[in-house]
């Protein structure tokens, strides 16, 4: 057929950027009719601005987009969909209160004498969904059942409103194995229906499972497109991350192991969120956290400070069993936690460098024992200088102030509270080079003073320059230790890429 | 059974409950005079608790409706009174002022993005100040057509008589319950009240969709107050205190959800009915305070409040051990 070689969408050189960010830099996409074509990238490599470019949520700057030959530049996403365009999200975007048939026909319910025809909508979405192999009571809420059948209708209504193109962003991100069959085998039929299917996922077994072509995004280009049969695990985690093998960055080793075992964590974990882990992170030592996007490094963090509180295991701080169930215990033991996001976990922007600073620390005292403004004064200053936060004045807010400083005075904010034990997640996203080296320097020195971290980073050279140690994760799992000489970005992505068995602990 | 039904069941299970024993104590309960006069006295809260069910199911809330009636009312009344106008002109007149009324508040929820509480609470000290300048006084109404619109009544058997205001509240309700469930603007405030995010999403227009919701409770809060004129063939600044508050009692009694996205119309009117029984019941007795109607409704209310807080807890328990356990 002529359709399989003229590419069913065509995206040549679209660039988007966004005020101090260029988000997409002159990245060419295609996709055929019939294919499944996975695309991949780390957090920020521009894998959503290149879908809501497609599907009309944002504007391009400039580029070009063919769709069956012709250009076209949607406005919205309903635009994009009357063009054949449609979207299905992780989080299942239909409405829970509304019965099935109404989630498929919201808005174009077939109508007589002006009045919504139930009968038939609810004999068309039967049938509707006899196609997909679900046979279910559609007059019931859609929250009645499972969140693959959900998913399922919202694939469902977004192939039954576009029809040319469907674009599943992580769909299986919270589905079991059993499920995920469920979607991929609907899927394959789509496929061989002649839909162009665009899957983002960060669950490279899957990749491998379903895709026909895949598609490497990395800070806002295009790393290249493959075909899957042609490709190896390696190859492809090393396009993720960056890193030719060749040019490996090794350890430099002359930094000692740090001294006693500080914090211990047996089979700590939490079902569903990371399998259970050991841990031992010593005074003055950093573990690096390394893996891809979806692999479980947040969540080891989330679980150790208590965000999400662990269901097995037990955590000692010195020998002594400690309680780490709730952020605030977690700080009452000496922990720290920097989160990934800063503009919606870490700073309050309303408020100014000093209010951010005292925070944990004035959380840590309790609000029967205010800081008085002398001692906030002090503490403020006193890190402003120490991380060289540059700002005209400690009470300006902190929305106001670069990327790197909100980071810097985050970092205050936990090491106002003295702690032990500090973790960090993805230290250094998203803001510039300077800023970058001065963070680093600051783990260091953090370190030497006899801090024990905890490193998240996708940055592999930076683990590698500063790490004494590195987990690699997988899968929510700990499925590989580096130590010492064998820290270098290499073992790291071959750790990473490894597949299925478990690797030994060297 | 579904368990969106449940709190529409307990309701009607309620509302039967208590007119048994109602009955049992004063057979007269049941005659077709006593269900006339629930209807006629209960007509003009009826009215406007259709419009707030609107309202709550998109997720929002009205309180300036008891003020719009109150304004109405004597709008109607001063202009009556004051000029030549025929009682249908000056009706239509008052209800476009309200449609407008409501509309510009839901436009104002929007597009300014205001939270609906605030805007109405505004939109109920303005209504009621524009009644003050209107007239401070009692004004009655004295037209002739008044008279013929309060002669018009049908007779039940049994001697009850369905008056035009009574009658009107029913055919609004039918009216309400067709609009939520078999017109694509229904469809569309349930799935406001379910997610106006998502509800964007899936191509609802969320303006339009807002500001039709308002202007709807607008509208028939002006109807109410019409009903009100005709009901107290007067029109005073004052009436109407409070009443946004017993439609919204009306409509948790009639098992709409507050959080929005799920309940029915035919829920309030069975509220209104067990509101006016409880009124009812304490004439009978004649020996009660009226201010027990107060407290039994707070009773009620609070029950419903945990019986809805009850199904979210189940429904929600459900959900969770419906998805298999997996990462944030």
């Amino acid at each position: 057929m002529e359709r399989t070689q003229e590419p069913l969408l065509s995206v040549v050189s679209l660039t988007k950027s966004f005020p101090g960010a260029l988000a997409l830099d002159g990245v060419d996409f295609s996709l055929r009719a019939g294919e499944v074509h996975a695309l991949l990238g780390e957090n920020g490599a521009g894998k959503s601005t290149l879908i809501k470019c497609l599907t009309g949520a944002y504007r391009r700057d400039s580029g070009e987009v063919m769709l069956d030959g012709r250009p076209v530049d949607p406005r919205d996403t309903f635009e994009a969909q009357a063009l054949g365009i449609g979207t299905v999200y992780q989080e299942v975007n239909l409405l829970p209160n509304l019965t099935v048939a109404e989630n498929l026909y919201l808005g174009r319910q077939p109508r007589r004498f002006g009045m919504v025809d139930t009968r038939r909508m609810n004999a068309e979405a039967r049938t509707l969904l006899a196609r997909y192999g679900l046979d279910l009571d559609v007059t019931r809420e859609l929250s009645s059942y499972s969140v693959a059948v959900q998913q399922i209708i919202a694939i469902a209504r977004a192939v039954d409103l576009s029809g040319k193109i469907l674009i599943l962003d992580e769909p299986t991100a919270s589905l079991d194995t059993q499920e995920v069959r469920m979607v991929f085998n609907i899927v394959r039929t789509l496929r061989q229906r002649g839909l162009g299917i665009v899957f983002i996922t960060h669950f490279l077994d899957q990749v491998f499972e379903l895709s026909d072509r895949i598609t490497v995004l990395r800070n806002g280009r295009r790393v290249g497109t493959r075909v899957t049969a042609e490709m190896e695990r390696l190859e492809l985690v090393t396009m993720m991350l960056g890193h030719e093998l060749s040019q490996e960055t090794g350890h430099t080793p002359q930094r000692q192991r740090g001294g006693t075992v500080a914090y211990r964590f047996r089979d700590f974990g939490r079902a569903g969120v990371i399998e259970p882990f050991n841990l031992e992170v010593r005074r003055g030592e950093v573990v690096g956290v390394a893996g891809l996007l979806g692999s479980g490094r947040t969540e080891t963090a989330e679980v150790i400070f208590g965000v999400v509180p662990h269901d097995s295991g037990q955590a000692e701080m010195d020998g002594e069993p400690v309680d780490l169930s709730a952020p605030r215990k977690a700080i009452a033991s000496g922990l720290g936690f920097c989160p990934e996001d800063r503009k919606t976990d870490g700073i309050i922007g309303d408020l100014s460098v000093r209010e951010n600073i005292i925070l944990a620390l004035q959380a840590r005292r309790g609000w029967s024992r205010p800081l008085s403004r002398q001692e906030q004064i002090e503490i403020a200053d006193r890190f402003i200088k120490a991380l060289d936060i540059r700002t005209t004045d400690r009470e300006k807010p902190i929305k106001l102030l670069s990327g790197g400083n909100q980071q810097k005075a985050i970092l205050a904010r936990w090491l106002a509270t003295s702690p032990k034990f500090l973790i960090l997640d993805e230290p250094t996203r998203g803001i510039d080079v300077g800023a970058h080296a001065e963070i680093i320097r600051l783990i260091e020195n953090l370190c030497e003073q006899g801090m024990s971290l905890l490193v998240i980073s996708s940055e592999l050279d930076e683990l590698v320059a500063y790490a004494h140690r590195v987990i690699v994760l997988r899968d929510r799992r700990h499925v590989a230790e580096l130590a010492g000489e064998e820290i270098n970005t290499g073992n790291i992505v071959r750790a990473i890429a490894a597949d299925h068995h478990r690797e030994q602990t060297p | 059974m579904k368990s969106r039904h449940l709190p529409l069941m307990a309701t009607i299970l309620i509302f039967i409950l208590a007119y048994v024993l109602c009955y049992m104590q004063f057979p007269a309960m049941l005659s077709t005079r006593v269900i006339g006069n629930l209807l006629t006295d209960n007509a003009f809260l009826g009215i406007t608790a259709v419009g707030m069910t609107f309202v709550i199911l998109s997720g929002g809330i009205d309180l300036s409706v008891g003020s719009v009636i109150a304004f109405t009312s004597i709008f109607v009344a001063v202009l009556l009174a004051g000029t030549g106008l025929h009682p249908l002109a000056v009706f239509a007149l008052a209800l476009a002022i309200t449609t407008l009324f409501g509309a510009a508040m839901g436009a104002v929820i929007h597009y300014l993005e205001m939270p609906p509480f605030i805007v109405t609470l505004a939109g109920m000290f303005l209504a009621r100040g524009m009644a003050f300048v209107l007239s401070i006084d009692s004004i009655p109404v004295v037209h002739p057509f008044y008279d013929t619109l309060q002669s018009l009544y049908w007779r039940m058997p049994g001697g009850g008589r369905l008056t035009l205001i009574g009658g009107l509240m029913l055919l609004v309700f039918i009216l309400g319950v067709l609009a939520a469930h078999r017109t694509r603007f229904g469809a569309n405030v349930y799935a406001l009240g379910g997610g106006a995010a998502t509800a964007r999403l899936m191509g609802v227009a969320l303006g339009r969709t807002t500001i039709g919701i308002y202007a709807l409770s607008g509208f028939l809060a002006g109807l109410s107050g019409i009903v009100f004129s005709l009901y107290t063939t007067a029109g005073y600044s004052l009436s109407a205190v409070g009443v946004e508050l017993d439609a919204i009692a009306a409509v948790v009694i009639g098992g709409t959800l507050l959080t929005g996205g799920s309940g029915f119309v035919a829920g309030t009117f069975i509220g209104v009915l067990i509101m006016g029984l409880i009124q009812t019941y304490i004439i009978f007795d004649g020996t009660l305070s009226s201010w027990w109607t107060k407290i039994v409704i707070g009773v009620l209310l609070f029950v419903f409040i945990l019986l809805q807080k009850g199904i979210l807890w189940l429904s929600h328990k459900r959900a969770t051990t419906l998805e298999h356990a997996h990462g944030s």
